[in-house]
């Protein structure tokens, strides 16, 4: 029962970015459905990556924004 | 072979150049919001992300010839921001790498059983877990997360950029991108935990 916490703790980022064979993500599925410990870890790593990107992004500002289009080359040119 | 062949072709390939630049600057321009985002976090400050977006429009715009139509915009723009930042030695690293060290050993549960632990009562859902972590928190965490798997979690998680696209754009194998990126992930995390417990 550890070892099989273990990995899937191994497993989990690969498991959620998609990169684990079919073989493998059926092995970690199993594990998940019986293993509530496991399942919920992964479901927080979910929550976190999304959560981590609203909360580390800021809007451009409207300045930066005119001062981009100022750089376009004119049109006689 | 009259004269005036040559100059009617020659005006028709600069109009025609001309409607390819300026569908280029557009092209360009409308990805200002998404390239910014990943220079914010790539850059230390909030002025020199400014200016890196800044130099990167003025270089592109000059250079635009280079781009392949059809290719990957986004990503060709953030290849120049990218070398723009290393020429100018602008990746400040805010702490030693002390805190990183162990993070591989702490692995990818740490974080939840260390803040679960902190919740009081048995209402231990994943949400309430969350809410332990200010935004605050998220922005120290990251920034004090070494350049280079910094660079691979930026581009991919808060960029979304492709594994194929990230390697490209930092100049490394694939295989490279996809360590960094979950070593990368570990040290946040362990970072987070720290600053949790810090409080």
């Amino acid at each position: 029962m550890i070892d099989w916490c273990d990995k899937c703790e191994e497993m989990m980022q690969p498991f959620l970015d998609g990169d684990l064979s079919d073989a493998e993500v059926a092995e970690a599925q199993r594990h998940l459905d019986d293993c509530n410990w496991c399942a919920k870890r992964y479901r927080f790593e979910e929550r976190l990556r999304h959560y981590v990107r609203v909360a580390v992004t800021e809007p451009i500002s409207p300045e930066l924004k005119a001062k981009l289009a100022a750089l376009r080359t004119p049109l006689d040119a | 072979m009259s004269e005036s062949a040559p100059t009617t072709d020659d005006a028709r390939r600069l109009a025609q150049e001309a409607r390819d630049r300026v569908r280029f600057e557009e092209e360009a321009l409308d990805l200002s919001d998404q390239v910014y985002r990943v220079a914010r976090r790539l850059a230390g400050t909030r002025e020199e992300a400014e200016d890196l977006v800044q130099q990167t429009y003025e270089r592109a715009f000059r250079s635009w010839r280079q781009y392949t139509p059809g290719t990957n915009l986004r990503a060709w723009l953030l290849r120049i921001l990218t070398n723009l930042n290393i020429d100018r030695g602008r990746r400040q690293q805010r702490t030693p790498q002390t805190t990183s060290l162990d993070a591989n050993e702490a692995g990818d549960y740490f974080l939840y059983n260390k803040l679960e632990s902190q919740v009081p009562d048995g209402s231990h859902d994943e949400e309430r877990v969350l809410e332990r972590l200010s935004q605050d928190s998220i922005v120290d965490a990251l920034a004090d997360v070494p350049h280079d798997f910094r660079d691979a979690i930026v581009l991919v998680d808060i960029g979304e950029f492709s594994y194929a696209d990230a390697a490209q754009i930092l100049d490394v194998p694939i295989g490279t991108v996809m360590s960094r990126l979950h070593r990368g992930r570990r040290i946040l995390k362990k970072n987070l935990a720290d600053s949790v417990s810090a409080t």
